[in-house]
Parts: structure tokens; sequence; C-alpha cells
């Protein structure tokens, strides 16, 4: 895992797919590809009311990602300073073995250079102290930049409060 | 990339009718990345449709050029014409119409809203009385309800969602059909523990973050209306010092309601009466924090408009004006102690003409700000009240957005002039006789707006580009016209800026001032009036009128006996509409990513239903009424109301060139046959339509 992390705060998501129109716009991937991708899952009626979930799907930035260690190039690399993973395109020679590799399916295809491309956590922003283009555009701010720690400290502030509360789903 | 290159401008979204305000980043002259006004929403969030303006900008698909005809009406074929050739040919073509007709002989319509000054003043000098808009496919009834009843629009009072304490929505989609800020806020207060309680025929995005979700029978909201206001006056729960001060026609109302009891909007609604009772009593607890959304999609009949007064009503009886949590009147320029920003309709005389939409004389209780645009092609065709015979078009497309385009169309064909001035092609653009290619809002300022709230402010949509292509600004096309007609006088200004500047000259400020931060502050806090003697409701009485006195001068009752709605014939379903956050109406169809997430809509179908038809998901059906068959693919689902059908409004796009949206899914608004009609709001009763459905062979 790299140093950061977006959480998805899934009390807040609505299933706009504003995240996926900033990630598109800010990075110009062409039709076909994205990077940051919504998964509904749902709706399933849970007490009375059916929920449903908006599963925001960008790469991970794993710790130890399969798809560099895939890479016959070194175009999939992963950042030293900040484990930010990402594809030199003038190292790629577009065998899509990360694309297989990937349990999540993260890598994209990109079929006019015939590369692998994918998300990269807008780095250029990240670079410049911003936020990931997702992040930042989230129409109800429910993705969040932060460390893994702070966001385990999130979900457990949330929980502290509904137990006490009884707020219901979600 | 050299620092020098980048900049940001702020300005104001034209992707929908929100107007939300964004921040541009611009990059070597070319739109990098368009994100929320930070200094107004508190951050950069953009809805999906804000954050697409990118690829509208560069789009090869939208107006390029200014087109004339090249063939019959309608025919699709164009050719291209310089500026001064097109017009140069509406001017002449107007000159001969009006000498002939009178100035009233020629409508102005567009899509509302608060850039509607420049279209306003335009259509005033040139002596007509007809300007008009959308909302008589919208939201006329709401607007006439409350202006009829309090002397205020829909939209001269705000939420405070900050404070709301519970919170009902009817039909109102706040969660898919968005605005940024709304929803929002909308989350915010959700997080903060607002309560919320959604009515709906159907599930949607909405419906799956409420405290209570009750799927009604399609057009009975105002039943259940009727009974929660039953049991508030019943049990005296209503917010008696407020209606005492500032409520008339309160002793007619309790006689009205008294045989609507929960018991009955039961069997009329399918909502337990035991909830019905449960919700009036938690309105009653948080009063006056409360918010009951004026209703939308679902609910557009012949007589929403009682429904819409019943929503009023329930806010006058909980005390919600000007209520912490409730309803706040917006505030402007004047109540800063300033003088208002000029207007250009405000130098042109005045015009003593009847409308030809009856508005004003035979519908007095309906607004003129609206009009109805739904009259437009029987007043062209039976050339009642007066020949109509030019229709300039701005940005607007009743043929996508009206009821029963056929009937639209047959009106429209028999003008001498028809124009269109968008950004887009659309289906009235595609039958006119010449188009003028809008610069986009990216691409052009317009005139500065005041922007009314508690906080009153002013807003600037600021061009942030060089126009792609051959198109122009709005102010320049209007003035352009205005000249050739002789009528370049009420157009004093030479360039955007001297219209901003000449705009801001009363109220004391100048166009620099918008650079900070994109807009302009009136005030640094909320102001708010007094609720014991402050209110002002623009009414006769100063008060709010359940027994109106417009009505009654329309001749129309105040509390007439509640009516069913109608119900499908055997083997029919109520056709209902609605939006996503992924796209606006028919506007946004062919923009290259939006289109890339939703290509095409589907037709909901209620799961035991569509098992009697032998459909499932996927299959391809046939959606038909009056003579009118589309095809669409089914969605099956539980949770959609077994007499409703819904779809995704505005797609089945006709127009070829835009490649990308053409005849993808079903045009909804072709299936309204007989609905183009003058419902008692003034909006045309686009949900009763009733439809069949089968397996396509
Ligand atoms: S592409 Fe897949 S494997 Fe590689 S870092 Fe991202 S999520 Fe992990
Ligand atoms: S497609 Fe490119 S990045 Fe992916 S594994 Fe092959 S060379 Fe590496
Ligand atoms: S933009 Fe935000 S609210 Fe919208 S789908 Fe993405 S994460 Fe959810
Ligand atoms: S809601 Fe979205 S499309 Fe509409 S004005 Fe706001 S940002 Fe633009």
């Amino acid at each position: 895992m790299s140093e950061y992390y977006i959480y998805q705060d899934q009390k807040r998501c609505i299933g706009c797919r504003a995240c996926e129109l900033h990630c598109k716009t800010e990075n110009d991937v062409r039709v076909g590809p994205s990077f940051g991708k919504i998964i509904n899952v749902g709706p399933t009626v849970r007490g009375d009311v059916p929920r449903i979930n908006f599963i925001f799907m960008p790469c991970f930035h794993c710790e130890n990602p399969w798809c560099v260690s895939a890479c016959p190039t070194g175009a999939m690399q992963k950042r030293s300073k900040d484990g930010i993973v990402f594809v030199d395109p003038s190292l790629c020679i577009g065998c899509k073995a990360c694309i297989t590799a990937c349990p999540w399916g993260a890598p994209q295809w990109d079929k006019d250079t015939g590369k692998a491309i994918k998300c990269d956590y807008c780095k250029d922003r990240v670079d410049q102290g911003l936020e990931p283009a997702c992040v930042t555009g989230c129409t109800t701010d429910a993705l969040k930049w932060i460390s893994p720690a702070k966001s385990s400290q999130v979900r457990r502030e949330r929980f502290a409060k509904a137990i006490t509360e009884e707020i219901p789903f979600p | 990339m050299p620092e020098g290159t980048k900049k940001s401008v702020y300005s104001v979204c034209s992707m929908c009718t929100v107007r939300c305000p964004i921040e541009v980043e611009v990059e070597n002259g070319a739109v990098r990345h368009i994100w929320g006004n930070p200094h107004l929403l508190g951050g950069h969030y953009l809805c999906p449709r804000g954050a697409a303006g990118k690829v509208f900008q560069n789009d090869t698909e939208r107006l390029q050029h200014p087109m004339i005809r090249d063939g019959e009406r309608g025919s699709g074929k164009w050719k291209k014409a310089s500026w001064d050739e097109a017009l140069d040919y509406i001017a002449s073509n107007l000159k001969k119409i009006i000498s002939k007709h009178g100035g009233e002989s020629v409508v102005l319509g567009d899509r509302g809203g608060p850039f509607t000054d420049m279209q306003k003043a335009f259509i005033k000098a040139l002596g007509s009385p007809n300007y008009f808009n959308h909302h008589g496919a919208c939201s006329n009834s709401v607007h006439n309800a409350h202006n009829a009843m309090t002397g205020h629009r829909r939209n001269t009072v705000a939420y405070d969602w900050k404070n709301c304490d519970y919170c009902i929505l009817y039909g109102r989609n706040i969660l898919e059909s968005i605005g940024t800020k709304e929803a929002k806020d909308f989350i915010d207060a959700l997080e903060r523990g607002m309560k919320f309680t959604h009515i709906d025929v159907r599930w949607n995005y909405t419906a799956a973050k409420a405290d209570r979700f009750l799927m009604l029978k399609p057009g009975t909201d105002y039943a259940l209306n009727l009974a929660l206001i039953n049991v508030i006056v019943k049990e005296k729960l209503y917010d008696a010092a407020f209606v005492e001060r500032w409520v008339t026609g309160m002793k007619e109302l309790v006689a009205f309601v008294e045989p609507y009891t929960p018991e009955w909007a039961e069997k009329e609604t399918g909502i337990p009466a035991k909830q019905i009772v449960t919700i009036a009593h938690e309105l009653a607890e948080a009063k006056p924090a409360v918010i009951l959304y004026q209703g939308w999609m679902t609910a557009w009949t012949e007589n929403d408009y009682y429904f819409r007064r019943s929503i009023y009503m329930l806010y006058a009886l909980l005390g919600g004006y000007e209520a912490k949590g409730g309803l706040l009147f917006n505030k402007n320029e004047t109540h800063t102690g300033r003088k208002p920003l000029r207007k250009l309709v405000d130098g042109v005389p005045k015009v003593n003409k009847k409308r030809f939409d009856g508005v004003g004389w035979k519908y007095k209780h309906l607004s003129p700000d609206y009009g109805l645009a739904q009259m437009l092609p029987y007043a062209i065709l039976k050339e009642d009240p007066y020949p109509v015979k030019a229709f300039i078009n701005y940005r607007f497309d009743p043929l996508s957005a009206f009821p029963d385009p056929e009937a639209f169309k047959k009106g429209l064909m028999k003008l001498d002039l028809l124009v269109t001035v968008d950004v887009n092609y659309s289906h009235t653009g595609w039958i006119s006789d010449v188009i003028l290619p809008e610069a986009t809002y990216l691409e052009r300022t317009d005139p500065a707006i005041a922007k009314g709230g508690p906080k009153p402010a002013l807003w600037l949509r600021r061009q942030a580009v060089e126009p792609q292509y051959d198109s122009k600004p709005k102010w320049w096309i209007f003035k352009q016209l205005a000249e050739r007609l002789g009528i370049g006088e009420y157009f004093p200004y030479n360039s955007a800026e001297e219209l901003i500047e000449w705009q801001l000259k009363d109220i004391g400020f100048q166009l620099s001032d918008f650079d900070a931060k994109g807009y302009i502050e009136l005030a640094k806090d909320q102001i708010l009036w007094d609720r014991s003697d402050g209110l002002k409701f623009k009414t006769p009485s100063g008060k709010i009128e359940f027994v109106s006195s417009m009505l009654q001068d329309s001749g129309l009752p105040s509390f007439p006996p509640y009516e069913s709605p109608k119900s499908p014939p055997k083997g029919h379903y109520r056709l209902l509409t609605g939006k996503i956050a992924i796209h606006t109406q028919g506007t946004t169809l062919n923009n290259l990513y939006l289109n890339e997430l939703q290509p095409e809509n589907t037709l909901w179908i209620n799961t035991n239903e569509a098992k009697k038809l032998g459909i499932k998901t996927g299959d391809t059906v046939e959606v038909s009424s009056n003579g009118c068959v589309q095809t669409v693919k089914a969605s099956v689902t539980d949770f959609i109301h077994p007499d409703a059908v819904y779809t995704l409004h505005g797609f089945g796009r006709e127009i070829p060139q835009q490649t990308r949206a053409y005849k993808r899914g079903m045009r909804d608004n072709t299936l309204m046959g007989g609905l183009l009609t003058v419902a008692v709001g003034g909006n045309c009763p686009i949900t009763d339509c009733f439809v069949r459905v089968k397996k396509a062979s």
C-alpha cells in the first residue's frame, strides 16, 4: 500500500459518478478505458428500505503490486518516495501482462497508443500538494485522501457514534 | 508547461439549469479542468455534467457556424452562412412580419432562469408581450401555486438544509437529479441527523438514503397531504401563532379537510393510515425546521396545482416560512440598502398588448414570467387571439421538452420564421429556418446576474477561452439583431465589459470586483426578517391566502373536492419520466463522456407485471400510445409501483449529426399524445400518460 489511500464514505456517496468524470477529464482518457470506476452493489432490502452501495474502484497502489511483478520491461513501477504505482509509457511494450496480473482489473488498455494506462493517483497533482481529481471533484465530498491509519479512525468514530445514537444503516 | 500559460477563471456552469459556480482551469488557452468555485461551494466539488463541460467545449458535433435552411423545413438540408448573411436574413424577415402583423406576432421562448433579461428586453423592444419559457413542461404549477397563495414563486424562497430536522421529498429525486450544492447540503444534513421520508412511485438512489421510503399509488401525493393536514388541524399540531398572524382562509381549510382522514388516504394512496399519522406527528415535532420539497416529476397531473398548494399550506401550518431549518425568503439587492443591478428590460417602453397564450386575461392566476409555451402551436394554427408568425427560440427545445412533439411541430411548420439560437443541435433547431451557434458558456461572458438568497450576491459568467468554431456570444448576437431592426438603443454597449459596467453603475460596483472570488457579496450575514412582523407576502391581503383572491379572479375554486387521479385503462401503465446525475435531459446525451456512461434509457417495469407480459430485463419492448410506438430495453424491478412504468427523459434523439445519441433509447415525449394542454397550474399534465407495453417481436 502506498502512503495514501482514497477512503470512500458510503454514507455520503450518491453514485453520481462525478469522480469518474473528473478522472477522465483530468487525465484526458479516451472513451473506453477508465481509471477510477463506480461499481453498484444492490439494491437489496435491509430493514424496510432497499439500500445500495456504490463502490469506487481506482487502482489500490498495492504494497506488493502484482502488476509491477508481471511487467517484463519495468514500465510498470512503484514510486519509491510514496509508493504510487504508475506506467512509464516510453518503456511499455503493450504486452498486457499487468492487466492479466491485477486482481481488480485496474490497468486499462489504450488502443490508440497500444500501451497500458492506469490510475496514478494523479501524481502530478499530488506532487504539487493537491489531491487526486476524483477526490477533489467528488460532488458530495464522499472521497477522502488520507493515510490508511486515518481512514480506520474515521470508520471507528462513525461506528462509535452509530451505536450510541442508534443511527440505522448505513 | 511554462507557468505563465496557466490561469484560473471563475464563472457559472451551463451544463444544466442549476448553474453552479465554477472555477475553470485554463492551460495554453484550452480548458484543462472544470471545478466547483470553492469560494461559494466550500470545495472544488462539481457534478459529473459540470466536469464533462470540457469535452463539450471541444466537441465537433456541436453547432459550428450559422446555418440557413436549404430545402423544405425539417429536411435537414442546410447551407453554411456567414453571420452577416444569417442576421440579415432574420432581420429582413422579421421586419416584413412586424410591418404586416405587428410586433405581437413575434414570440420568444427560452429555458427560463436568471439569464433572461436580454431576451426579455429584445422581444419587448419589438413591441411584443410574448416572452415565455420552458416551465410549461415543468414547474409551472409549482410557481403558480406558490405565487397565487403567497405572492412568491417557487424560487424566491430557499431551503435551509443546514438547520433542517425533518424532510419529506415527494418524487423529488434530489440525489440523482442533482445540483452540486443541493446534493452536498442534503448529504451534510443527513450526516448531521436530519430525518427523511421519501415518497415516490419507484425506488431510486434518493430513496436508498431515506429513513422511511413509501411507494404510493401514482398521482395520489395530494391525498397524502390532505390527510397530513387533516391530522395536523384535528390534533391542533400547527403553529397557532404563525397561522393567526399570517394566514387567511384557515376556517375554510379546516372544513375542507374534514373528510380526508388517514383511513381515507390509505385507500387512495396505498400508504397505511398509521404511517400517515406518524408522519404528521413527526412534522409537528420538528416544526418549523421542516422541508417539504414541492413534489416533482411524479405528479405533473391535470390538477396537481392543488397538490402543490397543499405543500405550501403545510409549510404555513408548520410555521415554516423564514424559519431556521425551513424556507427562507430570498433577499435581493434592495434589501441590502443598495440600488438594484440595472436591467436592459427596464429601459424598454411598456407593451400594452394582450398575450398570445391567454396569461393575464384568460388565465389571471398564471404568471407572464413563464407563460404557456404549449399554447404556441394552437395560436399559430388558429391565429387566435391574433396571428403569430415568428418564433425566436433561444436555447430552448420544446420539441424535446413538451408532450406531443408532432402536435407542437404542426404549429411551428406554419410559421413564417423560426430562428434557433443554441450551442447544440436540438429537435426544434432541426426544423428551424436559421440556426445561430452561440458561443458556449466557457467561451462567452454573459450579463451579470443578481443571485437572490438569504445572503444575496452578484454572479458573473465569464469567458474562460476563445470560441471554437464560428460561434458568438449572446450579447453580440442580440445587439447585432437589434441594430438591424432599429432597436439598438436598448442595448447600450459595444462589448460584454461595457454592458456589465453599465449594469453595475447604480449598485456601485465594477467589473473587477468579480475578480477575487468570481462573485460579489452583498451581505456579510444572512438577512432574516422578523417572523412576527416583517414577512412580505405579496398577496392583496399581505398574508398567505388559503382562499386565494387570484384564483377567485380566474373563477377557480380554492378548495375543489378531491378527485382521484385517472387510473390506467386495462392493459396500460402510467408512464413516468425522470433524470439521473449523468444527463441533463436531451442536451448532454451526445456528450462524449456522458454518453459513454449512459448511452440510452431503459423502461422500468414491475416484476409481477413483467412476468405477466413475459418480459425479462434486457428484452426489447414496444411501448405504445396513441398510435406512436417506441422501442427500448426493459429493466425489470420490484421497486416500482405496478401501475407505473418509468424511463429517463430525453433519449431517442433524431438528429443524425449527433451520432452518439442518434436513435439511442426511447423518446418519451412522443408517447404523450393529447397532453399538450394547459392544466390548472399552467403546466402540461405530462404524467397523465398511459402506455401499453409488449415484448417486441
Ligand atoms: S494495478 Fe492492480 S495490482 Fe497493480 S497496484 Fe493497482 S490494484 Fe495493485
Ligand atoms: S502492458 Fe506495459 S505496463 Fe503492462 S506489463 Fe506490459 S509492458 Fe508492463
Ligand atoms: S463523485 Fe463522490 S458521490 Fe459521486 S459517485 Fe463518486 S464518490 Fe460517490
Ligand atoms: S449541477 Fe452540474 S451541470 Fe448543473 S450547473 Fe451544477 S455543475 Fe453544472
